[in-house]
């Protein structure tokens, strides 16, 4: 597990060192390099800040800062599901917080938190924008809207047997290549 | 040929083209499909609509054009659907699903037949179908800046052109910066982003600064939980706020200018983005203007999530790279802002604003609204109404017209309690100031704000002190630390609100509220500090004896606290092997006792309320109590008895 998060962070590394070249050394570059650097990687590794901090000489803890700064900037790498929960006000009022607790709950994570296997991270926003909606759930890009604690329960299942699925199939197909000496 | 008569030309020339363009696409017979596709109408499924539409169109083989808009408002209708079909006016239909919009082709477009059962209403006044325009949700709306949203489509500045877009900005060219400014100081606009400041005396400020590099911005980091008209009209008709942001850029003498925008709002984002390359394209932005000589640099950028970013020193922090830090004012930044430069800052609203202004004029202007505050209000209205989104109304309604009338009221015909205006940083209002009118001065005086147009409306099953305690995690978490009162006063205080709501409460602790709310307020430096003790106080005032109930009877009389409420089940309505609560409760917390009936095992309950949801209604047997003890104790039968 951690051999492939450093392979991937080694990979990272020589990707952001070549564009920021494109970039000249001025310091108004600082968020739009740090917002683009999360947009292609997901998340802000300590080499991808040390490298911005490099190239715009400031120091390391002042590029952290701003980073920290801003909700928008996370510094570890999101899960395969992402899930988000609205609690903006109209959510609030009709439970948004109940249904935060039911995903922390059935993933055994807090929010901000990715699973051990970095299948399922929870995130809490603002506002979503489909008030009329209220309580709603966005996993990847898909919104649901008047979110359960039993609906919660059945999304999770969902992926779960979808997993289940897949790797039953991806055996499946490597036995067949075996001959089925499996 | 002067200056004047060659800005004419080419706007003229401009217009023509926008308009034969737009004639060209929309004069042929053909039926046409137009779906609202801003963030809300997409959250509701609006892309499932489309593809429902295209495939029932391929399938019955009926030619007709699908188009895409932005958002009208109505987000309790979404996805909302207009269908021109030839021989009948425009009619609204809503919350079209994928099945709806394959009747609507098999029904309406090849046999005729409208689905009355579908439609809101039609578009205009006709013989056939009720209008839309009769209804209150319609006729009480006066749309001065939300117009053209959801009426034209976004992408396409000749659609903007072609309804008058951008003539404000010719005529002004042809004329003085002076002139523009005298304009908008007639008219009284005052700043919509919350505080109301006149924006012709903001304007008039930074034209006096002499100086070469002025640049104007377009606040659109909209950080209210609960808010959205920013980025509605951003989705909507980017166009209508850029030539508000020429407009201000001429009479102030700038030559940049800068979008902010938040980065969770993407399609606002590229939709901006796309609309300032068009604008460019067509000489409506960047180098020498329609040929007036004028250049302006628009560019975007993307704020990263900050609500504190909406005031105007930390905004101007963060685009110079550095935590979004509120400064000392003054000096202002229309005499020292960005790198150091005059620098003007508007609200996405009041530069929406602008070009109607110029068109109608002073004078028209002034006729809406009331004298201190002419012109519209936008809120966003959410929570427990019939009817929530987007409404744009004179000033000077009374709340009680926009949550009743507008809104619809309150559903499932529960009792109005209070409604929260100006988000984190407003104030709650009860029942008893329903009849306030809505104006800048009358919301300050009741305690709330005009804020940036949020509004939450609750009804009786809310607890307020939940919601100040809701608010103050919220600001809690925002303030940036710059000053103690703010950092540690707001912290201390969701502590104490937090223990009120667990029913912990000490004795004082609503009078060290009080105190620490104003010396919050006094010992703050921006507006964010200001104002994050408002609910807190708001609620305190009008709902004191709830606080007192939870306080001294730890009791929360809405049954909203979690910690001071129960569910039970009662026995002599729970049917016999009934198993409806048992699968829902997600903790497993529901057990059979030995007669076959349920009971909840307190210890493992997380008052989720699913059981009460299950509850079959011709049994209705899960009750919910506050305090918790008065939930009668059902013991669990032993393992080996149980089943």
């Amino acid at each position: 597990m951690a051999d492939t998060i450093e392979a991937e962070e080694r990979e990272m590394v020589e990707e952001i060192t070549f564009f920021l070249a494109g970039y000249s050394k001025e310091r108004r570059h600082l968020i739009p390099l740090l917002q683009t650097i999360q947009q292609r990687h997901k998340y802000l590794s300590q080499d991808a800040i040390r490298l911005v901090a490099g190239h715009l000489e400031l120091s390391p803890c002042e590029v952290y800062g701003v980073a920290t700064f801003y909700n928008q900037f996370r510094f570890n790498p999101p899960g395969r599901n992402q899930i988000k929960v609205c609690l903006g006000t109209a959510c609030h009022v009709k439970g948004g917080d109940i249904i935060l607790e039911n995903f922390e709950r059935k993933l055994g994570i807090k929010d901000g938190e990715t699973t051990p296997d970095r299948e399922f991270s929870i995130e809490r926003v603002a506002c979503v924008g489909c008030c009329a909606l209220a309580p709603v759930a966005l996993v990847n890009e898909t919104v649901h809207g008047h979110v359960a604690p039993s609906k919660v329960e059945g999304l999770i299942l969902g992926f779960q047997l979808a997993k289940e699925k897949e790797e039953r199939e991806r055996r499946k197909e490597a036995s067949g290549e075996r001959q089925g000496t499996d | 040929m002067s200056d004047k008569e060659q800005i004419d030309t080419l706007f003229t020339a401009i217009r023509e083209k926008a308009e034969a363009q737009i004639a060209a696409h929309s004069e042929t017979a053909l039926p046409s499909i137009v779906i609202g596709m801003a963030t809300c109408g997409l959250a509701a499924g609006a892309l499932e609509t489309k593809k429902g539409f295209e495939e029932a169109l391929e399938e019955r083989g009926i030619e007709a054009r699908i188009k895409s808009v932005g958002c009208i408002g109505h987000c309790y209708a979404e996805p909302v659907v207009i269908v021109h079909n030839p021989g009948f006016p425009p009619i609204l239909y809503h919350q079209v699903t994928p099945g709806k919009a394959r009747m609507l082709v098999r029904s309406f477009l090849e046999d005729g037949d409208p689905l009355f059962e579908y439609m809101l209403g039609a578009m205009e006044a006709n013989d056939m179908i009720p209008a839309v325009s009769d209804f209150p949700r319609f006729n009480r709306e006066k749309r001065v800046v939300l117009d053209l949203c959801g009426d034209i489509d976004p992408e396409r500045i000749e659609a903007y052109i072609a309804r008058g877009g951008y003539a404000a900005l010719a005529n002004a060219l042809q004329g003085e910066p002076q002139g523009v400014v005298a304009e908008v100081s007639n008219a009284g606009l005052r700043g919509r982003g919350g505080a109301g400041f006149p924006t012709g005396r903001k304007w008039a400020l930074a034209a006096g600064a002499e100086s070469a590099g002025k640049t104007v911005i377009c606040n659109a980091d909209e950080g209210d939980p609960g808010a959205y008209m920013d980025r509605t009209i951003l989705e909507s008709n980017p166009h209508q706020v850029l030539e508000g942001l020429a407009l201000c850029a001429y009479a102030v003498g700038a030559k940049e200018a800068v979008v902010y925008v938040r980065a969770e709002y993407p399609l606002a984002v590229k939709t901006v983005t796309r609309a300032i390359e068009q604008a460019v394209e067509w000489r409506l932005l960047g180098k020498d203007i329609l040929g007036s000589g004028f250049d302006l640099d628009v560019s975007v950028f993307q704020g990263s999530g900050a609500f504190v970013c909406g005031e105007e020193t930390a905004l101007i922090q963060s685009i110079e790279g550095r935590r979004g830090m509120p400064q000392h004012r003054p000096p202002y930044p229309v005499e020292k802002g960005l790198w150091g430069l005059p620098t003007v800052i508007n609200n996405v609203k009041t530069l929406a604003s602008i070009p109607r202004i110029l068109q109608g004029g002073a004078e028209w202007y002034r006729t809406i609204g009331t004298e201190k505050s002419p012109g519209t209000a936008i809120f966003s209205v959410v929570g427990d109404v019939t009817h929530p989104g987007l409404v744009e109304i004179p000033m000077g309604v009374t709340l009680r017209s926009l949550i009743f009338e507008v809104c619809g009221g309150i559903p499932k015909k529960k009792r109005f309690k209070a409604v929260q205006i100006g988000g984190p940083s407003g104030g709650c209002l009860p029942a008893e100031f329903l009849d306030t009118p809505i104006d800048f001065d009358s919301l300050s005086q009741a305690g709330a704000m005009m804020g940036s147009g949020g509004m939450v409306v609750m009804d009786e099953d809310t607890c307020m002190v939940d919601v100040a305690r809701y608010f103050l995690d919220f600001t809690q978490k925002e303030s940036c630390g710059k000053c103690t009162f703010c950092r540690i006063g707001t912290r201390h205080l969701l502590d104490i609100l937090e223990r009120i709501t667990k029913g912990e409460a000490r004795e004082g602790d609503l009078a060290l509220l009080d105190e620490l709310s104003r010396d919050i307020q006094d010992g703050s430096l921006c507006a964010l500090g200001r104002t994050a003790p408002n609910p807190v106080l708001t609620s305190l005032r009008y709902f004191r004896d709830e606080y007192e109930a939870h306080v001294y009877e730890k009791r929360c009389p809405a049954m909203v606290c979690r910690a001071l409420t129960a569910f039970y089940i009662d026995l002599d309505k729970c049917a016999r092997g009934c198993d409806a609560c048992v699968g829902s409760c997600p903790v497993e917390a529901i057990f059979t006792t030995l007669n076959r009936k349920k009971g909840i095992d307190q210890s493992l309950c997380v008052k989720c309320g699913e059981c009460m949801v299950a509850c079959p209604p011709e049994y209705a047997a899960v009750c919910k109590v506050s305090p918790p003890e008065k939930a009668p104790i059902i013991e669990r039968p032993p393992k080996a008895a149980e089943g």
